[in-house]
């Protein structure tokens, strides 16, 4: 896990958060590896990478999953550093997140990226904002 | 009657009174529900399911009722204050009078984003982002990072002249003025907005930055202008469309609104500039 000791020697403040997230993340991962592969095609591979210092990680989707009541099942999960990141697809196939929400992406890993950058080492927030919904 | 102004226009005390409305609302609460709300259809508004507020056809009557409740909400602190309109085809720099300390303050600093100045800076105590989609509590821009130029008058007039409303499957893959003033199709003229002044501003909690509101009123107006340069087109689609708010239909949150309610501005508000008709031009 040389990822984890790089994390920690960038000795950001969210130290703790994210050790908390890698572990989350671990678990979702052995998790969600078991399945065969056989997922409806959702325009996202499965990434694991580390990118200026946080992790992400896209776990394709399989239908249903988080987003109950949308009508497009199959929409891949993207973590940074363990929390989940609001991702949207567009009927072009293009990409926003929560994010970067006026601005398309061609895959859900550049998107993640520039999630990364737009953070600028900050932690996500808890996947519904604070204040409940509309 | 309410007239709604271009904020290069108006006045030291206009911008005063502006400004402590809107500290006052952040103040008692009001202001954070209004981020909620809108977070809250930018995150479930779907190309392929229900949607609403934006990317579909009552994109634009849908902000033109939250304006109108945020002006009023506004209006209940101070009666004179009326919605300023951001004219960025004009107002196209990060050195305009928007942007200063008396008004919105300027952009973010390098290091993290963080608006130093003006009255809305994290400094001051009044101003924390507490509705938010990240750790960060404090006010965030980056003029003209994330995209290099604002649209230009000849971009918007382009747009201007399209004829048809909106087009099937009315999303944002459809073509016609709606999806193009929207910008997800075309020369993008209102998401490249949000994009340009970065920050909250470029998120699904973007009315977190106060000029969320006069670029609304901009677009608003765009769409004011389109009509006077259209008059026989209307809001379409006009009945029976799944997914997607009909011309007659009920808009949530509201649910006692429709498109058809939110067609005639001057029901609510007259510009500055009212627009003029096509015969005029």
């Amino acid at each position: 896990m040389n990822t984890i000791t790089r994390r920690q020697a960038l000795g950001t403040t969210a130290g703790a958060l994210t050790v908390l997230g890698l572990t989350a993340a671990a678990t979702t991962t052995s998790a969600s590896a078991s399945p065969t592969p056989a997922t409806p095609p959702s325009g996202a591979d499965r990434v694991e990478e580390v990118y200026q210092g946080r992790r992400i990680q896209i776990t394709p989707g399989s239908g249903g999953g988080h987003h109950g009541g949308h009508h497009s099942p199959g929409l891949p999960t993207v973590r940074i550093d363990g929390q989940e990141l609001h991702v949207m697809r567009n009927a072009d196939g293009s990409w926003i997140s929560v994010v970067n929400h006026y601005e398309t992406f061609s895959d859900p890993a550049s998107l993640a990226r520039a999630a990364v950058r737009e953070l600028q080492g900050a932690t996500l927030a808890p996947f519904a904002p604070m204040g409940g919904a509309a | 009657m309410t007239v709604r102004k271009n904020q290069a226009t108006l006045t030291a005390e206009e911008k005063r009174a502006f400004t402590a409305a809107l500290l006052e609302l952040k103040r008692n609460g009001t202001y954070d529900r209004f981020v909620t709300t809108h977070n809250g259809f930018i995150m479930s508004d779907t190309d392929s399911g229900d949607r609403v507020g934006h990317r579909s056809p009552s994109f634009l009557p849908w902000h033109r009722r939250f304006l109108l409740e945020f002006e009023a909400a506004l209006q209940k602190v101070d009666a004179k204050v009326t919605l300023p309109y951001w004219d960025w085809t004009a107002d196209r720099t990060s050195r305009s009078s928007l942007w200063a300390a008396d008004f919105l303050g300027g952009t973010g600093r390098a290091r993290d984003g963080q608006v130093m100045d003006g009255p809305f800076a994290y400094a001051t105590g009044k101003w924390d982002i507490t509705v938010r989609v990240d750790g960060r509590a404090y006010l965030r821009r980056a003029l003209g990072a994330g995209v290099a130029e604002l649209p230009t008058k000849a971009e918007v007039e382009a747009v201007l002249a399209m004829p048809v409303y909106d087009t099937a499957p009315w999303n944002s893959s459809s073509s016609g003025f709606r999806n193009n003033l929207e910008g997800w199709r075309g020369a993008n003229l209102h998401n490249r907005v949000h994009v340009w002044v970065g920050g909250q501003m470029g998120t699904g909690v973007s009315p977190n930055d106060p000029v969320f509101w006069m670029h609304h009123a901009f677009v608003d107006k765009l769409w004011a202008d389109w009509q006077a340069r259209h008059p026989q087109s209307t809001y379409l689609p006009a009945a029976g469309t799944p997914n997607v708010v009909d011309l007659a239909d009920t808009m949530r949150p509201w649910n006692d609104v429709t498109p058809a309610d939110m067609l005639e501005h001057r029901k609510f508000y007259t510009f500055d500039t009212e627009p003029s008709a096509a015969s005029q031009r």
